[in-house]
């Protein structure tokens, strides 16, 4: 019924976060967009850089099919009337989305994005935590990397400290890049009672009395079947345990290895726990 | 179909809506994905039985029922209802004990190979798939959960369908059974983990207790060497890399 169009008129940002599979972001607020500073390096990874943030801004973009042409009702489709330096209008709006997911990725690190993605976890907006023992711990979107075009979106729980992929098949083609690999880390640290509610599941449930059973008894580790996944999800509790965790403090493993070389030092550094954790392991069955 | 009357779901899975079986047309309802058909031997033994008269009344009418010895429309009209819910929560509970059994773990590891379970969420599994497992054998207590032989984790079901199910009906032995009897099943454990990141630094007590947790496993890597067992990139050992340098960082 609106005659007018203006009745209609979304603003580019907010029909991006309305649409299907994108509800996981924020709107940029304006100013951050505006300001050149949070936008430096990023002409260099979008093409059509200034046609994409026009978009972005809702200023009028001409796209090739915009442009004038010479003789319009020809069935043909001529070239002569196309612009060769104006993005067509599938273009741009792909050049519009990687643009501002990126922008996105360093929004959501400044104190406004921050506290508009707190919301949005406190809510729980990105799900809770499929873990049985994280309790309903609600998720944070995370990047595998800032690389656009590398990796879908992932979402980290900070009670079990581990990633998982998003429930709906819809977020399977989001970008990690856009949400990045800082931001859960940095909310986590902004937002301390996150470590709270964390610290009261943890306690909560003695987890390491989980492992599967066979008619009430534990499989030993001995076992061609046994557990051997246990120190993925441990804490330390026991004094032995507290004081090795201290001394992992800064090596041992080097810091940059998932656990890949077993060198002969630290092996030798081990050494001298073995007997002790044997003790424990028997304790446990 | 109005043996079904009391099943609040539209729909039916296609194939059941002409059979006349119980069996089929309880393992067509959306959200019984999990179960597996019992043959109907096994249920009109009463060795099997044991013990549940205690969890449901008319024990006998409801394995006629479920083996269609007995059609539930000829029943008295106001104990349809009762007696359909009994026969399906007999189902379940004669279901987790089937489980146990060489027929029902082989009946349960197509399912497995079939992704019927779903698989785990954790990207480090990378799609491995999942075991209903109960947190206590009585009927009642705890709902479904499923079970990660990769991460060695419980995971809540995705749907809600299969969230309300049972526990009991699948109980606490089916996991360790089903690798019991099929070890080659066994995955290889994944040993990577994941470190949150600020600005391409790892988060200092993330890492520490990172550091800490290889080193419980190179702990029990040693222990396990000693027991005599292998597990360098065989099924119950670990994923080992082949150098560093093949694990450089993709960032
Ligand atoms: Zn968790
Ligand atoms: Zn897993």
């Amino acid at each position: 019924m609106s005659s007018d169009p203006e009745d209609d008129y979304v603003p580019w940002i907010q029909q991006f976060c309305e649409s299907f599979g994108h509800d996981y972001f924020v709107p940029v607020a304006q100013e951050f967009i505006e300001d050149d500073f949070n936008l430096t390096g990023l002409s260099l990874q979008v093409p059509y850089y200034r046609e994409a943030l026009y978009t972005i801004l809702d200023y009028q973009v001409e796209t090739s099919e915009d442009a004038p042409t010479t003789n319009a009702g020809n069935g043909l489709r001529s070239g002569s009337g196309k612009r060769s330096d104006l993005p067509n209008k599938l273009l741009l709006s792909h050049s519009a989305e990687l643009l501002y997911g990126l922008i996105h990725a360093r929004y959501i690190i400044s104190k406004p994005g921050l506290t508009a993605m707190a919301s949005k976890f406190e809510r729980s907006e990105f799900g809770i935590c499929p873990r049985y023992y994280c309790d309903g711990m609600h998720l944070i979107p995370v990047g595998a990397t800032d690389i656009p075009g590398q990796e879908t979106v992932r979402l980290y729980c900070p009670c079990c400290s581990d990633i998982y992929l998003p429930l709906s098949s819809r977020y399977l083609n989001i970008d990690g890049a856009f949400f990045g690999t800082t931001f859960p880390g940095l909310l986590v640290k902004m937002f301390p009672e996150i470590e709270n509610q964390c610290k009261l599941r943890i306690n909560k449930v003695n987890q390491d009395n989980f492992g599967i059973r066979l008619f009430g008894f534990k499989i030993h580790e001995s076992s061609a079947t046994g557990p051997r996944m246990k120190w993925l999800r441990q804490y330390p509790a026991l004094e032995e345990e507290r004081r090795e965790y201290a001394e992992c403090e800064l090596e041992l493993p080097p810091a940059n290895d998932g656990g890949v070389d077993m060198s002969v030092s630290e092996a030798s550094e081990i050494e001298p726990d073995f007997d002790d954790d044997r003790t424990m392991a028997s304790e446990g069955i | 179909m109005s043996a079904h009357g009391n099943n609040n779901e539209p729909f039916t899975d296609s194939s059941s809506d002409f059979t006349e079986y119980w069996i089929d047309l309880f393992l067509g309802i959306k959200g019984n994905e999990y179960f597996c058909d019992i043959d109907d031997d096994y249920i009109r033994d009463r060795f099997n039985l044991t013990g549940l008269n205690q969890e449901v009344a008319k024990l006998p009418t409801l394995v006629d029922i479920i083996t269609d010895m007995v059609d539930i429309e000829l029943q008295p009209e106001e104990h349809r209802d009762s007696l359909e819910h009994n026969a399906r929560v007999l189902y379940g509970l004669v279901h987790a004990r089937y489980i146990l059994t060489q027929r029902g773990l082989n009946k349960m590891f197509e399912k497995y190979k079939n992704g019927d379970f779903g698989y785990c969420p954790r990207v480090n599994c990378q799609l491995h798939p999942l075991l209903p497992v109960g947190l206590e054998d009585l009927p009642r207590s705890t709902s479904v959960k499923l079970y990660c032989a990769k991460c060695e984790d419980l995971y809540n079901p995705k749907s809600g369908r299969h969230a309300i199910i049972d526990g009991a009906y699948f109980g606490t032995s089916f996991p360790a059974m089903f690798f019991q009897n099929f070890t080659h099943a066994m995955p290889v454990h994944s040993k990577e983990t994941y470190v949150p990141k600020v600005f391409g630094f790892k988060v200092h007590e993330h890492s520490n207790l990172d550091r800490w947790r290889s080193l419980q496993r190179r702990k029990l890597e040693t222990r396990l060497t000693g027991y005599g067992i292998d597990i360098h990139n065989t099924s119950g050992g670990f994923v080992e890399e082949a150098a560093p340098e093949a694990r450089a960082e993709t960032t």
